[in-house]
């Protein structure tokens, strides 16, 4: 914000609201100046910031993994591969763990889901203002720096695995089959509308905590993070590191479950009940 | 906080990011992985192979050296056998060969004193006779009288 005496809410709404690009009540396109201006564009806009970020950060993870799998060697690992190596083995052993069919497509979900959303959620630990403030000497007057603050990018990454979940449930079992799992469970034939009423709220609710629960966990450390940032600065280390060091183990925790979690329902998609 | 386009974009993205890892990333790192470990569980089991074979070349070697150590120490044995029977064998031909010169000796000289006992008497008889013809030089001849002188000689 340009005005030097902004106030603790304007602060704080500034940092959570979205760099949006769409189209403005009078028909044009463009950048959103305000929260209510982004909220007025409706469906078809897109929140730059996060988005950009999010895309950023996913292509420089299949770049660095792609590189080291080029060059990947059988002999002693060099330090990226080596790297790269300790995080495949890491997702591999947990998908062998929980997940004892065969399918090729898990494994990689499963290891893409880590490293993005713990790559994502790292950005949290770069100084809150410090992209922000950066991309307002590029005239842009929003930056949210942490994509999985987004919910649209959770909620985004929740659905997909959802429409997998789902796309596997229904081959693995047949459309009957993951009909009638969803029909004749759990009080069997005769409490039909009742088991699908149970089963439908069932499904619908892993995606959305899926999804919700990273986009709280991150949103929430955000949050304090911009707290924090109101006091004055000479006293601010002493909440922020403490917090940015738990943080840490959030970040990194909120990862591991995501993707935990996608090995664990790819599993129920394929497991017979 | 509004729900818009970025969902789909995120959708798409997540897409393509599986996809690619799917198909560039994940096979090419684990098929190293797995063909290290092989290599390593390949390795340890030689580096096994090679110490029990090691064990058993020693084991080999130590009773390739007792035998050997045996067979040396019977054929010393036997040449020392060997030793003191030749030295027994020559001991006894040697007693044998003394004996028979002995032997021999003994007969020569029984054959010598025999000739010369022989001689003696011949020449005793001579003699007899020579004393006998002196005394007897007139009465008797040689030629009446010699039956008794060879009796005589006979006798002696």
């Amino acid at each position: 914000m340009s005005s030097e005496t902004i106030t603790s809410r304007e602060y704080i709404t500034h940092h959570l609201t979205n760099l949006t690009y769409g189209q403005h009540a009078d028909g044009t396109w463009g950048l959103a100046h305000s929260g209510e201006e982004a909220a007025q564009m409706g469906f078809w806009a897109l929140n730059v910031d996060t988005f950009g970020f999010s895309l950023a950060l996913g292509m420089i993870f299949m770049f660095v993994f792609h590189r080291v799998a080029k060059r990947v060697t059988t002999g002693v690992p060099g330090g990226m591969q080596n790297f790269v190596e300790m995080i495949v083995d890491f997702v591999d052993e947990n998908v062998k763990g929980m997940f004892h069919h065969q399918s090729k497509v898990i494994a990689p979900m499963a290891l893409t889901i880590f490293v993005w959303v713990l790559m994502m959620n790292i950005m949290d630990l770069v100084p809150i203002d410090f992209l922000p403030k950066l991309g307002e000497v590029f005239g842009l007057h929003f930056l949210k720096v942490v994509p999985s603050t987004d919910v649209n990018i959770t909620m985004g990454l929740a659905l997909s695995v959802f429409s997998v979940v789902i796309f596997f449930s229904i081959k693995q079992k047949g459309l009957g089959g993951f009909a009638a799992e969803l029909a004749f469970h759990p009080f069997g034939k005769f409490g039909l509308p009742i088991n699908l009423f149970l089963e439908i709220v069932n499904l619908l609710a892993k995606p959305i905590s899926l999804g919700l629960r990273l986009f709280g966990n991150l949103y929430a450390g955000e949050m304090i993070f911009i707290l924090i940032a109101l006091l004055p600065f000479w006293i601010q280390w002493a909440l922020s590191v403490p917090w940015a060091i738990f943080h840490i183990l959030i970040i990194v925790l909120q990862a591991f479950i995501f993707m935990v979690l996608t090995i664990v329902y790819m599993a129920m998609a394929f497991d017979d009940h | 906080m509004n729900i818009n386009a970025t969902i789909l974009g995120q959708v798409i993205s997540f897409s393509i990011f599986v996809w690619f890892c799917m198909k560039f990333v994940w096979p090419a790192l684990i098929g190293a992985m797995e063909e290290r470990k092989k290599t390593i569980a390949d390795g340890l089991e030689a580096a096994d192979r090679a110490v029990r074979d090691l064990e058993l070349a020693q084991n080999k070697a130590v009773d390739q050296l007792k035998e050997a150590k045996q067979e040396a120490a019977a054929i010393i044995e036997d040449a020392k056998k060997r030793a003191s029977s030749i030295v027994e064998e020559s001991k006894d031909k040697a007693r044998e060969e003394g004996d028979r010169l002995i032997v021999s000796a003994q007969a020569e000289i029984e054959q010598e004193s025999n000739k010369a006992r022989e001689e003696l008497r011949t020449q005793v008889a001579a003699l007899a006779l020579a004393g006998a013809e002196k005394i007897l030089e007139r009465s008797i001849s040689e030629e009446d009288n010699r039956d008794i002188v060879d009796g005589l000689a006979a006798q002696l």
